[in-house]
């Protein structure tokens, strides 16, 4: 093949907006041979591709991540009319498969020789109306043998809903298949509609309930990036802290539930009191939890104070401590680790090829971290090094939460320490650093433009994109769950295990159904 | 063997001893207050400026079906807002959550509007069916939470089912998603009758954020009486617990 001249724009991690028109239109075919010619490198992959309604027609934009270059590289391509069946590019890349579904589900776009164009969520803007949740086409294998177990969405535990289907061959599941749609609540349309940075922000809050941190931040850094503002670096550090400590919470009640899973109720009851005691320190800082409320662009309603480093510090020594001896038990344990060592493997072809990110594909060690690779704010000062582990399997995925929470335990506690020193200086209960978007001053917006904000949440990366019109007014916005590529790696890792695996499976990858669902 | 021990030990007494006087830190986002008569201008700001609707201006009040708990009426109008760390919010009567100038009482169940059967069968034992129809997970861990060794509400015979054909009703979180309609009827359907109907969460009361989206689907509503009304986002297992057992006659 000729050495092709690549052209796209590149944007930097929390990079400025780019203006809609500096982004590289090209026709199809060119746009498949980038595609292809950028991702055929393994440090290269999607992080987004999508399409929107643009003047009378579609407008797709694709944003690959490059991590040896750590920016991001923005292309776009405008079919010439809507009815146009293009020539799907899953084929040759697998992670493109559930992007082109969305094209297709969304807006009715075709894609010649996709291995099957199914729904992704039912979306109420559906481009076909006439088929709902019900009329979803699930794979068959006609065989006297085989049978088929369905559960969902409603599940046994009180989680979210989504459906699998496994097809099985005695206790063996020889092939898995899972329906998302149930939790969608139109939560796009309604970024476009909010009217007010508030709302918006309220709302991002409200994407995902476990990663209510990862996507608030995320938003504010691309409402901050709209509108030209820089924030502190006291306010960077702040919300490093609160990103970390929602993944030290959710790592550890993760354990907690992986001993479940294995029926092990010592870890499981320990590791639940061990989590209640980060989210309580959260909620000593904000109020909530979850950290609902804690994260606005252009400021914050709750500055760390120097009584809540204090108890902040002393909670993660205790909790720290307790953790190690609790996960020394468990991966020393002989009848745990048979559970978790070799079960639910995905190799790393496996995770390279449906483009799996965050924890999903650092278990096959592909150290896919955009702290590591594509780092803003707080994570920008230093240099990250992922936790990569290798063998794809519950193993590996339990063994990186407790990696990542003890290692997150020692930054948030180096963090605190650092500002409690600068803290201490400052009155006791922190002052409000009130946001310029409540205060009702007129906050400029860039128009026209494109903007990006990507950042590693405790499941992998969030990205949001918003797309912004002639006032500068957002007339589109784009959110990915991590989840989002990561639900077929789960599908992938129960093949060929029994399906007695299954919860605890499903369990060690964690994935949101809402984030996906939107 | 020794290291079990040590973990045992540092683990110690987890549990909370009175889940009916236990308080919250003072920064917990519970019951508002409001102070005095908000300025009309001011209100109208407040009413504009609150993301999810739950703000009324003549006579100024907070919906707490609708509030979303981001306090930044709050800080918009300390003066005349006041979020407290009282957890008593859960009610059987939708008008109750609505607070109003200087009322600063407890929101709870209204023992007239339980419905007898209630409380004969369901006092001593109480088997509920979660099911999340658009719930962003948050409540659903905090439901999770009302049974872990913190909370502990299996002391009052309170419980999660896996199956609806073992559950007195259904605690639904969520906006209730179109997609997800016809699994809450059938699920609410397979459950013995009385059945009771508890909406826990901001979004599955009102809708909350997701009021105007055309992907929410709240027909089962309408059709069946509401019991319980948990405010939250995500609701407090303390609020959902004592709003359960105040539902229930317990003392
Ligand atoms: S706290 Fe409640 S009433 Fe106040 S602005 Fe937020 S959602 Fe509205």
């Amino acid at each position: 093949m000729p050495m092709q001249v690549y052209s796209y724009i590149e944007i930097l991690p929390a990079g400025a907006p780019v203006n809609l028109t500096a982004i590289p239109v090209l026709n199809y075919h060119d746009f498949s041979n980038q595609m292809a010619g950028l991702m055929h490198n393994e440090t290269v992959h999607c992080v987004l591709y999508y399409a929107f309604p643009f003047n009378n027609g579609l407008k797709f934009i694709a944003v690959l991540a490059d991590d040896a270059s750590g920016k991001f590289l923005v292309f776009s391509h405008e079919p010439e009319n809507s009815t146009d069946t293009l020539t799907s590019l899953t084929p040759q890349m697998p992670a493109l498969h559930l992007f082109e579904r969305e094209i297709h589900e969304n807006f009715g776009i075709g894609f010649e020789h996709h291995p099957w164009l199914k729904p992704v969520r039912f979306p109420a803007d559906r481009f076909r109306k006439d088929q709902g949740m019900n009329d979803y086409p699930f794979y068959r294998i006609d065989s006297e043998e085989l049978h088929e177990v369905g559960v969902g969405p409603i599940h046994a535990g009180v989680i979210e809903p989504g459906h699998f289907r496994f097809i099985c061959n005695g206790e063996k599941v020889l092939h898995l298949e899972i329906q998302l749609g149930y939790q969608h609540r139109g939560i796009e349309k309604l970024f476009v509609e909010a009217g007010s940075t508030l709302r918006r922000s309220v709302l991002a809050e409200n994407i995902a309930g476990d990663t209510a941190v990862g996507h608030a931040v995320t938003h504010a850094q691309l409402t901050e990036s709209l509108a030209g503002i820089t924030i502190s670096e006291t306010l960077q550090l702040e919300r490093a802290i609160a990103l970390e400590l929602e993944r030290i919470a959710v790592h550890i009640g993760d354990t907690a539930a992986l001993c479940t899973d294995v029926a092990y109720q010592f870890g499981q009851v320990v590791n639940e009191s061990l989590r209640t005691t980060i989210i309580n320190t959260t909620q000593l800082w904000c109020g909530n939890r979850f950290g609902k409320g804690l994260i606005r662009p252009g400021g914050t309603n709750y500055p760390l104070s120097a009584p809540v480093i204090e108890s902040m510090l002393k909670t993660l020594e205790n909790t720290g401590m307790r953790y190690r001896d609790i996960t020394d038990n468990i991966f020393t344990a002989p009848s745990i680790l048979i559970r978790f060592d070799g079960i639910g493997s995905v190799t790393r072809s496996q995770a390279l090829s449906i483009g799996a990110v965050g924890m999903a594909a650092r278990m096959t060690g592909v150290p896919r971290d955009i702290r590591a690779t594509h780092p803003s704010g707080h994570y920008a000062e230093f240099k990250y090094e992922p936790v990569v582990e290798n063998s794809g399997d519950v193993l590996a995925r339990a063994m990186i939460r407790n990696l990542e929470a003890r290692r997150s335990i020692e930054m948030v506690a180096e963090w605190a320490s650092l500002q409690s020193s600068v803290g201490s200086q400052q009155s006791s209960v922190g002052s409000r650093q009130s946001s310029v978007f409540s205060r009702q001053e007129a906050v400029g917006s860039r128009q026209n433009s494109f903007v990006l904000a990507v950042n590693e949440g405790w499941r992998g990366e969030i990205a949001h994109a918003a797309v912004t019109g002639p006032e500068g007014e957002i007339i589109h916005y784009k959110i990915k769950d991590p989840s989002f590529h990561n639900w077929m790696a789960l599908a992938l890792a129960v093949r060929n295990q029994e399906i007695s695996d299954f919860p605890v499976c499903n369990k060690s990858f964690n994935l949101s159904y809402c984030g996906h669902d939107l | 063997m020794i290291r079990s021990i040590r973990i045992l030990r540092q683990h110690g007494v987890q549990y909370v001893p009175n889940l009916r006087t236990a308080e919250l830190n003072p920064l917990f986002r519970g019951r508002p207050v409001i102070k005095g008569e908000v300025p009309a201008e001011l209100a109208t700001h407040l009413a504009k400026m609150c993301p999810s609707e739950a703000i009324e201006i003549a006579p100024f009040s907070i919906d707490l079906g609708k509030c979303v708990f981001c306090r930044e009426c709050e800080f918009a109008a300390p003066e005349n807002i006041r979020f407290t760390n009282d957890w008593h919010m859960a009610t059987n009567n939708r008008e109750n959550l609505i607070v109003k100038a200087d009322h600063d009482n407890p929101v709870i169940p209204d023992p007239d509007l339980v419905r007898k059967e209630i409380r004969n069968l369901f006092r001593r034992s109480l088997k509920l069916r979660q099911v999340s129809a658009g719930g962003d997970a948050s409540n659903e861990m905090e439901l999770n939470a009302a049974g872990n060794v913190n909370f502990d509400m299996g002391r009052y015979g309170i419980e999660f089912v896996a199956s609806p054909r073992h559950a007195d009703g259904v605690v639904i979180t969520g906006p209730i998603t179109e997609n997800m309609a016809e699994a809450l009827q059938i699920c609410f359907d397979a459950t013995p009758k009385p059945s009771l109907v508890i909406l826990c969460g901001t979004d599955a009361i009102s809708g909350g954020l997701f009021q105007e989206s055309n992907a929410v689907k709240r027909s089962f509503l309408i059709r069946h009486p509401i019991d319980l009304y948990v405010p939250g986002n995500p609701v407090h297992p303390l609020t959902f617990i004592n709003g359960v057992l105040d539902l229930i006659g317990r003392k």
